[in-house]
């Protein structure tokens, strides 16, 4: 049976993350209480595995690294119905940039037992960097596939998989273990059910933290961090807009005449 | 502190080709490198890999590299993630540059991280401009929060970034510069762990995004399925290339090819049309350059309307289909008259 571990993130409502602003004045963040949610191509992540433990029957982790409110998701993660749910908590862990966090991921898939399989979304909807995917096998020496949109064959020793390049796709075959990062073509997240919430309800998360990881301090959160934020601008606003009020219709008719002054059309 | 001149690594880009051509943003990135390579007192390396590409050397020289790595062999024809970042990090580790700069693309971006990781340096994603700061440090600049965030990579090195198309000028061709070229071995061994098995090219449908007079880019204000079909019709009524936010990406409504912004498109149209998207600047700032900006959003608070033209306060599903008519009908007089 093949162990696969699905890694996810917290991450700020993607629909509501424009209401986090930078204050102009103080250059910090203010977060207007945006609700975290599971990363969404992460969810796709975790159902290439559900799809694949209705057919063939794999074990799945789901593997998070956050704040202990991050614990929600991960419960979210087993309502889906993932078997094990961790959680990588500690404030070690806090300011970490892809490095450190792809090391400190690392840590935990090894410490979660032997696997064939990490699965992580192609990017996060607040970072967009794309990097702890093929970092995490870095740390774990194994081969990765990004941007991967369809698993053509999943045997035990081998995957098949397209994965999107510019303009076209690539066919891989690809040994395992290993890791692959996915798009949202790959699949339809499932939605949550009602016996999945009462199932998961029994379910323990387990947290682990720095001393559980066996890992250096320096090699974590901000310490293992190559990268660091030096400065948080505002950006200026550089056009000033004529807003076109009326009715509907009215607005229609002036907007038009706005576009036809350009004349492109 | 030290600030010893012509002492300090170089300054590399990862250059691409596909089916032995250059990708634009590879020269593009040779023009910015040199600007940092002439403020560090340094030179400016690339390095290419592919097969049958040894003409595509002079064309970096042209562009502004002194030296290029030259692979040049039949197992480089494509890119393999794992060849490909062995190559990049035995080159890093011999010549010890100071920055490396990759494209966005598809490949940069699984390339990057690989060999940053292997490095154990610093790599930030998707930059929108790069300078050095007052210890030269290189500032990789990327937006976030309807602001700029500034990133550094004090300790290690090389400093690394991506950055995509279109974010810095073509620099002028200049068919009389001299550079060095090194020839570099094929790898004698190919990787056990993954097989290609086959490339597949796809034309791209529609108008296309940054080659576009026009761009209508849609956002979570859509709604629904429905909704993002009303806006895709009004980039068809205007002849216009559609583009998307990443939560319409998210959302399934369309494909991730049309995903405008930092970690998707540059566009640089005449005319943008943003509809039921709220302005954020991983969105804006792949418009660049843009004459007339048009925001249509129901909240006359939205962050959009400070970078645009002209505001339309209004539900985008309500006014769209009512826009559209009127254009059609101006369409049809036109044609008539």
């Amino acid at each position: 049976m093949l162990n696969i571990v699905v890694c996810v993130k917290a991450v700020p409502d993607p629909k509501e993350a424009c209401n986090i602003k930078i204050d102009p004045v103080t250059k910090t963040l203010l977060r207007c209480d945006v609700p975290m949610v599971v990363n969404p191509l992460d969810k796709n992540a975790l159902e290439v595995a559900l799809q694949l433990k209705e057919k063939t029957g794999v074990h799945i982790t789901v593997l998070s690294m956050g704040p202990p409110e991050a614990g929600n998701i991960v419960k979210e993660c087993l309502a889906l119905g993932a078997d094990r749910g961790v959680l990588l908590s500690d404030p070690a862990f806090g300011g970490a940039d892809t490095f450190a966090t792809a090391f400190t991921l690392a840590s935990g898939i090894e410490k979660t037992g032997p696997f064939d399989v990490v699965l992580c979304g192609m990017a996060s909807s607040d970072g967009s960097t794309e990097w702890v995917g093929p970092q995490i096998s870095t740390f774990l020496n194994i081969p990765v596939v990004t941007m991967v949109k369809e698993i053509v064959a999943s045997d035990q020793n081998a995957w098949k998989v397209k994965a999107a390049i510019d303009d076209g796709y690539r066919l891989m075959q690809v040994r395992l273990p290993a890791v692959f990062t996915v798009t949202r073509e790959v699949n339809t997240p499932r939605a949550l059910s009602f016996s999945g919430i009462i199932k998961a309800r029994k379910k323990e998360i387990e947290q682990w933290g720095l001393g559980d990881l066996g890992v250096s301090p320096d090699a974590v959160g901000l310490k293992g961090s190559p990268t660091i934020v030096s400065e948080l601008s505002a950006s200026e606003s550089r056009r000033e807009v004529e807003f076109i009020g009326g009715t509907r219709e009215e607005k229609a008719d002036l907007l038009l005449n706005k576009l036809i002054g350009t004349g492109l059309l | 502190m030290t600030t010893s001149n012509r002492s300090g690594g170089a300054v590399w880009v990862i250059a691409e080709q596909i089916d032995c051509r250059l990708l634009s943003v590879s020269t593009q990135l040779i023009g910015q490198a040199r600007k940092l390579a002439d403020e560090l007192h340094t030179s400016v390396g690339a390095v290419l890999l592919g097969n049958d590409i040894k003409n595509r050397s002079q064309e970096l020289i042209a562009a502004g590299a002194d030296r290029v790595f030259l692979g040049n062999a039949p197992e480089l024809a494509f890119y393999h993630p794992e060849i490909y970042t062995d190559i990049i990090v035995n080159l890093a580790q011999a010549h010890k540059p100071e920055i490396i700069l990759i494209g966005s693309t598809a490949t940069g971006r699984e390339l990057a991280p690989l060999v940053a990781a292997r490095l154990k340096t610093g790599l930030t994603a998707h930059c929108i401009d790069l300078v050095l700061d007052e210890n030269r440090n290189l500032e990789q600049r990327i937006p976030a929060y309807g602001g700029l965030l500034s990133i550094i990579c004090p300790r290690r090195r090389p400093q690394m970034a991506t950055v995509a198309k279109g974010v810095f000028a073509a620099p002028e061709p200049d068919e009389t510069r001299c550079g060095e070229i090194v020839e570099i071995d094929a790898p004698n061994r190919g990787s056990d762990r993954i097989e290609i098995l086959e490339i597949v090219r796809e034309e791209p449908e529609g108008v296309p995004l940054e080659s576009a007079a026009i761009v209508v880019a849609g956002g979570a204000g859509a709604g629904d399925l429905e909704g993002w079909k009303q806006i895709a019709d009004l980039a068809k009524s205007l002849n216009a290339a559609l583009g998307s936010t990443r939560p319409a990406v998210d959302e399934g409504w369309t494909e991730l090819a049309t995903m405008i912004g930092q970690s998707g498109k540059m566009v640089s149209p005449r005319l943008y049309i943003g509809v039921g998207l709220s302005g954020e600047q991983q969105h804006l700032v792949g418009v660049v350059d843009a004459k007339v900006m048009v925001a249509i959003n129901s909240d006359d608070k939205s962050p959009v309307f400070d970078q645009v033209d002209y505001g339309i306060v209004d539900d985008c599903r309500a006014f769209v289909p009512v826009l559209i008519q009127k254009i059609k009908a101006y369409q049809e007089k036109k044609v008539t008259c």
